[in-house]
């Protein structure tokens, strides 16, 4: 039963990206263009409580549920690879206007055509993966 | 409870997104959806291919049970928590892509034009789904991260990667936008 929290919050996780919209094309192509707050809204929203969550979090050294320090992952330093990783993704978001999350949630939405879009991203997935070593990071 | 069935505002979505994020945090986890596609990759047998698959995949099994998750919330929504799920975008933007032949703009969820079943047979729209979907695995892999990963997480903890990054989300979606989709629509 210790995936079932995992459940749960993948499940809010799915719902909250339907019914905010960040999972439609629409509000994608939209933000793009400037032409509404809704998306920079919620990502903003996000990122004050995020910031200062995980400020709180390290100042009072709080643990996980097991007991252990929460521990946070720490990007190397580089620019190349975030950069141009960063305009290859955004892209691919504004064209398929879906990023990896809202692509899992539009197909239990019940539309098959998502799939096309999940299995082009697996094979970008493997295509990095095979072109790794020649890549600059 | 109506406002349930109504599109959630932002000031709604965005603090659940935080609260998600914590709760994975409290976990003992984090927050990341796109290193689940290098997961299926690697249970794919990708492997055998490139070494950047030989990892202990079960390790992500809580992240795929997310991902699961994600399924199911996606199909409550949509089933039993909307009345209507047409996107109310502003009407600005809806003219801009009706000129593009968007018709459905301002009426569904997505675009019946590329998403619909019966655009699967569309050689085009098939196409721009496949390309679309290949730049978000190989971008999102290249950049070791996507908008959970970065603009969330990452931000979230002042990591200067991360804002690289999320500055180049936005080049290359201002990019496709308004460069690109004069030439693809």
């Amino acid at each position: 039963m210790k995936y079932l929290k995992f459940l749960i919050i993948g499940i809010i996780f799915g719902i909250v990206m339907f019914k905010s919209e960040a999972a439609s094309w629409f509000r994608i192509y939209e933000m793009f263009q400037f032409q509404s707050f809704h998306m920079y809204g919620i990502m903003g929203s996000a990122l004050t409580l995020g910031v200062l969550g995980t400020w709180l979090i390290k100042k009072y050294r709080l643990k996980s549920i097991d007991g252990e320090p929460i521990k946070f992952t720490l990007k190397n330093k580089s620019f190349s690879r975030y950069m141009y990783g960063g305009i290859l993704f955004g892209l691919g978001w504004a064209l398929a206007g879906s990023c990896p999350g809202p692509i899992y949630t539009l197909i239990g939405a019940g539309y098959v055509s998502i799939l096309v879009v999940l299995l082009g991203a697996l094979l970008g997935t493997f295509l990095y993966g095979l072109l790794r070593d020649k890549l600059p990071h | 409870m109506e406002w349930i069935f109504e599109p959630w505002p932002w000031y709604v979505a965005g603090p659940l997104i935080a609260g998600i994020m914590f709760s994975l945090l409290f976990g003992g986890k984090t927050f990341g959806m796109s290193s689940n596609l290098r997961t299926m990759c690697t249970i794919g047998g990708a492997g055998k291919k490139a070494d950047f698959f030989n990892f202990d995949w079960k390790s992500q099994r809580w992240n795929l049970t997310v991902v699961a998750g994600a399924i199911i919330g996606g199909f409550i929504a949509a089933n039993f928590l909307s009345y209507d799920t047409a996107v109310h975008i502003n009407p600005d933007t809806v003219e801009t892509l009706e000129n593009f032949g968007f018709a459905s703009a301002g009426g569904a969820y997505l675009p019946n034009e590329l998403f619909a079943t019966d655009a699967l047979t569309d050689p085009k729209s098939l196409i721009i789904l496949l390309i679309g979907g290949l730049l978000i695995g190989f971008g999102a892999r290249y950049a070791g991260g996507c908008t959970s990963g970065h603009a969330i997480s990452g931000l979230s903890n002042l990591q200067l990667p991360s804002l690289i990054a999320v500055i180049g989300f936005f080049i290359g979606g201002l990019v496709m936008v308004h460069l690109l989709f004069p030439l693809i629509f």
